[in-house]
């Protein structure tokens, strides 16, 4: 079973509701929590563990031979994100705006583009009891995340076993490291807030997974605030509404010591037991 | 010399774009000819990335003297314009093209 905890709107709550479900779930089984919003991972910040595993991640990025060039343009013109330009008889490359689709590569008729290996983030693997934590922070200056969400999620699928609950804490928009990040999970989260901007950007996040052809539910969180467009939404678009998480100073106050809130919140523990219920009816589901 | 302006018209009265890689024209001006011609950019704006590189590379084919902008390019384009020899002047933002022109003459860009 893989879930992916994503949301239109950034700071609605994925990373408290990855966090929360992974560790309360894995009282009673096996769970790999992975952060692939790997531009600003924070999942480590609320679960502690022992660090088992490291790893530099690379990604493979064209280096130019001038010996080898003769500056017929092929490689500037097949590059659909201008990471590689030609000057005169000079060819740049921006590794930080290179895909790695290695079409520069592959086309150069001398063979003056050979990819090389550059370093992109790190991967860590913690481990707490039955919780397993992955988490893939990527470089300052490194612009591309689908990359490192890509390595991250197959380093889950050559490590982990299928039969453990894989949670992903995903970057929020709706844009490609969201594509990667859920496009091949069972079924999403979306988080959001019971705003105008939450469900502007809830729709945004609905289209999307639509788009994908996703199974998907919603989650509310700070129930209480804002109004109750985003509730009427779900009912008019027969969205499951998984639960609502209460807006209530004290979860405010345990996030921002980087503690965990259902171990001390009960009305809280209840929304994720209301998500877990849901949960296990697909993996009947699923399973039949 | 030849001087090219970011713009975001065709003409000596267009308004100078202070932005670099996602400038929607070059205006170029020929001043041993006295020709006034005009490069449209503005399919960059398809482009999610990479707008400054190609933008630069553009400009390079343009073969300008000197550009003049408003903000200045960004670091991708300034890694490209830098080896080149154009020589960057900003500032103009507020400016039409004309006016950018005569700023420039004065010696009040840098």
């Amino acid at each position: 079973m893989k879930i992916a905890i994503a949301s239109g709107k950034g700071g609605t709550g994925k990373t408290t509701l990855s966090t929360n479900l992974a560790s309360y779930l894995s009282e009673k089984e096996t769970v790999v929590l992975t952060d692939v919003d790997v531009e600003e991972p924070n999942s480590g910040l609320f679960i502690k563990g022992e660090l088992v595993y490291e790893e530099d991640k690379f990604k493979m990025v064209p280096q130019w031979v001038e010996d080898k060039c003769t500056f017929c343009g092929i490689c500037q013109k097949v590059c659909n994100f201008h990471a590689v330009i030609q000057l005169g008889k000079m060819i740049m490359v921006f590794p930080q705006l290179c895909h790695g689709c290695y079409a520069c590569s592959e086309l150069c008729p001398e063979s003056a583009l050979p990819m090389i290996p550059k370093k992109m983030g790190i991967l860590r693997y913690y481990k707490n009891h039955q919780l397993h934590f992955t988490e893939s922070r990527l470089d300052i200056g490194e612009e591309q995340a689908v990359p490192l969400i890509r390595q991250t999620k197959d380093y889950i699928n050559n490590t982990f076993s299928e039969d453990a609950i894989r949670i992903y804490d995903s970057p929020p928009g709706t844009s490609c490291p969201v594509i990667e990040a859920t496009k091949d999970t069972d079924f999403i989260i979306l988080v959001t807030e019971p705003t105008p901007f939450g469900l502007h950007d809830l729709q945004l996040a609905v289209e999307t997974m639509k788009e994908l052809k996703k199974q998907f539910g919603v989650v509310i969180n700070r129930d209480g605030i804002g109004n109750s467009n985003v509730t009427d939404y779900c009912k008019a678009e027969n969205i499951p509404l998984l639960a609502k998480i209460p807006n209530d100073r004290r979860i405010a106050e345990l996030y921002s010591q980087g503690k965990l809130i259902y171990k001390d919140i009960p009305e809280f523990r209840q929304e994720l037991d209301k998500i877990i219920a849901y949960i296990k009816t697909l993996k009947i589901n699923r399973q039949a | 010399m030849k001087i090219a302006f970011t713009t975001k018209g065709k003409e000596w009265d267009s308004m100078i774009d202070p932005r670099f890689g996602r400038t929607e024209f070059f205006l170029v001006y020929d001043e041993e000819k006295d020709e006034l011609m005009f490069y449209d950019n503005r399919e960059v704006a398809n482009d999610a990335h990479g707008a400054g590189p190609k933008t630069a590379q553009k400009l390079f084919e343009l073969k300008p003297d000197v550009l003049i902008t408003g903000n200045g390019p960004g670091g991708n384009a300034a890694t490209v314009l830098e080896k080149t020899n154009i020589k960057i002047l900003t500032g103009a933002s507020e400016m039409t093209a004309k006016e950018a022109y005569e700023a420039f003459k004065n010696g009040k860009l840098n």
